[in-house]
């Protein structure tokens, strides 16, 4: 490909944090030209974070640290540069859309960094709207960010740094807030713009194969504040540096390495649509599918929870929830999908009893739930919200996992002796004398689990329980929820996450409208186009996969792969 | 309910420029907060509840508002009258006794005329409040700020305020529902000081939330170069029109008014009684 001139170039560049001991980024030599579209993925804590900041701006001018080697911006030092002069180049897109929707209505938050240059309102408004239209959001310029989706506060977000003709647009883990549909076309809509604008693209992310849903020219992988790999998708795909360096490779890709096909570069794999296999590889992949019996998992009978026609609105709206028929059935662990507002938390919330204008009825092994507190309600089935800084409260951990045994007026031995077979659960018990704020967030989401563990729940249900977590983080926490799960506990998981949903959800319930509109296994789900395309779920490539080489039954397919990824795994 | 209520209107109020209506708000609160002249404060009143009629604004749109300053205006005029019911006869200078009623609880005319001032000064505000607060889009009041001479930084927190109020709010609720299904009770079934104490263990979780938020804000806005320049524009801003220069002059007129009148009385009493 024939490269323009260089727009980014990093050159023998190290950066330490002044709080920190060691340098977060070593010796990174990188060059980024005018229009390429790279991709930067690595695990939580390999430093590209630090990258990001370092392109923009954030680095050296709001977080302070010290710099080695050179960063040239357009030809310029960084350094010598300013933020606002570095953002007329490079604009970013936070990860969190919500947080950084500054603006009041769309319009102002488009009009945000025009302000503040004083661009006169005349000029302001006709760069807002051509902004508007590249993004698609024109039509929702006076909506205040509460009566958006997440998909439109990303448009809005990208409209916001387009108005200043920059030449670099920077996205920061842009699909972590979305359902898996809208982060399909949120990467098709970063494509459009980017060939509309002929801007350089950059984007942060660890999940590769929803980035290569559309064509990267480059990937970049760090590890450990270095550079391990810079090169095509293509070339990376080929090796295992994925899997080392404790990434999630592409489920088809994955798959076909099970079968024992070679992957290379001409086999163009960046992609389930340009891949190209041979005969034999089909053939391989058939046989390997074939070669042992797929067994479905036993679906569980013992019904715990019993909710007929739910129905629940929020003041003054149309209702949320509409005529809900569940069982759930004891030791299940279960997934909740569907797009944002489609009605999976308020039926949480409703089950729990934080919302309690309901009718219908909820009955958990005969009790019913209607006539509990939130509080009587708690000690049969737990919540835990998707932030465990919003759930703890206490500063050890101790007292942390001990505060419901103690308001439920316990005596101080039992606490002491549930708290403790509680910790080795959830293995905190070497940790039982340290501050919650020393520990990683991981370990503060496996406290706050353990505080509703604490309770003896037959239920709990969590909120998004692995968000914005690399793969080595999911894996610890979902192999975690279900060793409890085999304990006996019954889990329900609110979830955007197709991955989680396949690996370790048996069933899965979609959501739309406030309705249920299928319950099966989550093989069954992900491979149905009608069911995927109504709730804004994507098919997993396994099921195109299936297709491509023929196999008549691609959920009989996803599922041997589930049951032999588990098996090697494990 | 909500206690900033903008509605969306057609009306010659709602026309206005932000800017000029809040000059106009500040020199009528200042105005009728000086002055003790009863026949000023009748026209005031009258005036104000003329531009409550011009903005087609509903009383009932505005309950929330409306309720909190009638609670207090009633309960300012309880503590004057019990602090001291002869303030009238020591502004005035003159005791006309009316009734006495209970040792030092008297009625005189002089205190009737000055908590009727009193009343009248909330009376010639509250609608003028309800009228701004209902009729100017909360995003142009920092544009509006701004414009009047306050520094667009301190104008721009007001506006960041309003906009992420809702998000706390929410997750305020959501926080102290975890909290409540652990056991801490929060309904007036506890004693007040219990729910005190339970609401201060909601705190850290809000705080810790906060703090990671703010950050994410702060630098949102540095890369958008928000505090690059001594001047900043506003999207939302509108020109001057007639209309706006009327306001801003009832606004001076009334000011003037007061000013003029307090140097030729002497003082701030309009004194029927000499």
């Amino acid at each position: 490909m024939e490269r323009g001139e260089p727009i980014i170039e990093f050159r023998d560049f190290s950066f330490q944090y002044n709080a920190q001991m060691e340098p977060t980024l070593y010796n990174i030599d990188l060059t980024i030209h005018k229009g390429e579209k790279v991709l930067i993925a690595g695990p939580s804590g390999c430093g590209k974070s630090t990258l990001v900041n370092c392109i923009n701006g954030l680095i050296p001018f709001s977080y302070k640290g010290e710099i080695k080697g050179s960063l040239k911006i357009k030809g310029e030092e960084s350094s010598s540069q300013s933020i606002s002069g570095i953002s007329n180049t490079v604009g970013t897109v936070l990860q969190d859309s919500d947080a950084q929707f500054i603006g009041m209505t769309v319009l102002e938050d488009i009009a945000f960094a025009l302000e503040n240059e004083c661009i006169v309102k005349d000029e302001m408004t006709e760069r807002v709207h051509r902004a508007a239209e590249i993004v698609g959001i024109s039509d929702h310029l006076e909506y205040a960010p509460t009566d958006l989706s997440g998909g439109q506060k990303q448009r809005t977000g990208i409209a916001g740094i387009l108005v200043d003709d920059v030449e670099v647009m920077l996205f920061d883990e842009p699909l972590a807030n979305l359902d898996p549909a809208t982060g399909k076309t949120a990467m098709e809509l970063i494509d459009d713009v980017a060939v509309k604008t002929g801007a350089t693209v950059i984007v942060v992310e660890h999940r590769i194969e929803d980035v290569l849903h559309i064509e990267m020219d480059r990937i970049i992988l760090m590890e450990n504040g270095r550079i391990v790999f810079d090169g095509t998708p293509d070339a990376l795909l080929s090796s295992n540096l994925l899997i080392e360096g404790g990434i999630r490779e592409p489920l088809y890709i994955t798959a076909l390495k099970y079968a024992g096909i070679e992957i290379t570069e001409d086999k163009l794999p960046h992609s389930i649509r340009s891949i190209n296999l041979t005969y034999e590889d089909k053939n391989r992949l058939r046989r390997w599918h074939e070669s042992t019996p797929t067994v479905k998992p036993e679906p569980k009978t013992d019904t715990i929870l019993d909710i007929k026609d739910l129905e629940f609105a929020y003041e003054d709206r149309p209702p949320t929830l509409k005529g809900v028929e569940l069982e759930v059935h004891r030791g299940e662990l279960m997934a909740i999908v569907g797009r944002n507002g489609a009605g999976k938390s308020t039926l949480a919330k409703v089950v729990c009893r934080f919302e309690k204008d309901c009718t219908g009825s909820m009955e958990l092994m005969g009790e019913d739930l209607l006539t509990l507190s939130i509080k009587e309600c708690a000690d049969r089935v737990g919540y835990v919200m998707q932030n465990p800084n919003q759930m703890i409260s206490k500063t050890m951990i101790f007292d942390e996992i001990a505060l419901g045994l103690k308001l439920r007026g316990l005596d101080e031995e039992a606490i002491r002796d549930k708290v403790e077979s509680v910790m080795k659960i959830c293995g905190l018990y070497e940790f039982r004398n340290w501050p919650i704020s020393a520990l990683s967030y991981g370990q503060k989401k496996r406290v706050t689990i353990a505080s509703i563990l604490a309770l003896d729940p037959d239920i709990i249900i969590l909120d998004e329980p692995t968000a914005g977590q690399d793969f080595r983080h999911y894996t610890d926490i979902m192999e975690f929820l279900k060793d409890i799960n085999s304990r006996g506990i019954t889990i329900i998981m609110i979830t955007h996450d197709m991955h989680l949903m396949l690996e370790y959800a048996e069933r899965a319930l979609v959501f739309t409208d406030g309705r249920i509109i299928a319950d099966d296994t989550s093989a069954a789900i992900l491979t149905n186009p009608a069911i995927t395309e109504k709730a804004s779920l994507k098919e997993t490539s396994l099921y195109h996969l299936a297709l491509m080489c023929g196999i008549d039954d691609p959920s009989e397919f996803v599922q041997h792969f589930i049951n032999y990824d588990r098996e090697v795994r494990a | 309910m909500k206690l900033l209520n903008y509605i969306e209107r057609k009306s010659p109020v709602h026309s206005l420029n932000g800017a000029s209506k809040l000059f106009c708000l500040l020199m009528w609160i200042c105005s009728t907060m000086i002055t003790f002249n009863t026949p000023f404060l009748l026209g005031a009143t009258i005036l104000g509840a003329v531009a409550f009629k011009l903005s087609r604004l509903k009383l009932s749109e505005q309950k929330g508002l409306l309720y909190f300053l009638l609670c207090f205006m009633l309960l300012n005029a309880l503590l004057i009258y019990i602090f001291n019911p002869e303030r009238g006869v020591e502004l005035y200078g003159t005791r006309n006794l009316i009734v006495q009623i209970w040792g030092r609880f008297t009625i005189t005319k002089e205190q009737l005329l000055y908590q009727f001032n009193v009343i009248l000064k909330y009376l010639s505000t509250i609608p003028i409040i309800l009228v701004f607060i209902g009729s100017t889009q909360p995003s142009e009041l920092a544009a509006s700020m701004n414009k009047i001479g306050i520094p667009y930084g301190f104008s721009y927190s007001f506006a960041l305020a309003l906009r992420y109020i809702p998000d706390t709010v929410s997750s305020f609720i959501d926080i102290s529902r975890c909290q409540q299904a652990r056991g801490i009770e929060m309904s007036n079934k506890e004693s007040l000081m219990k729910r005190i104490r339970a609401a201060a263990a909601l705190v850290l979780p809000l705080i810790l939330g906060s703090v990671e938020q703010i950050e994410v804000i702060t630098n949102a806005m540095e890369l958008r170069k928000f505090g690059t320049q001594k001047r900043r524009t506003w999207i939302m801003s509108r020109p001057f029109k007639a209309g706006d220069y009327l306001t801003i002059a009832i606004g001076i007129g009334m000011m003037a008014f007061v000013i003029t009148y307090n140097v030729i009385n002497g003082s701030r009493f309009w004194n029927p009684f000499t």
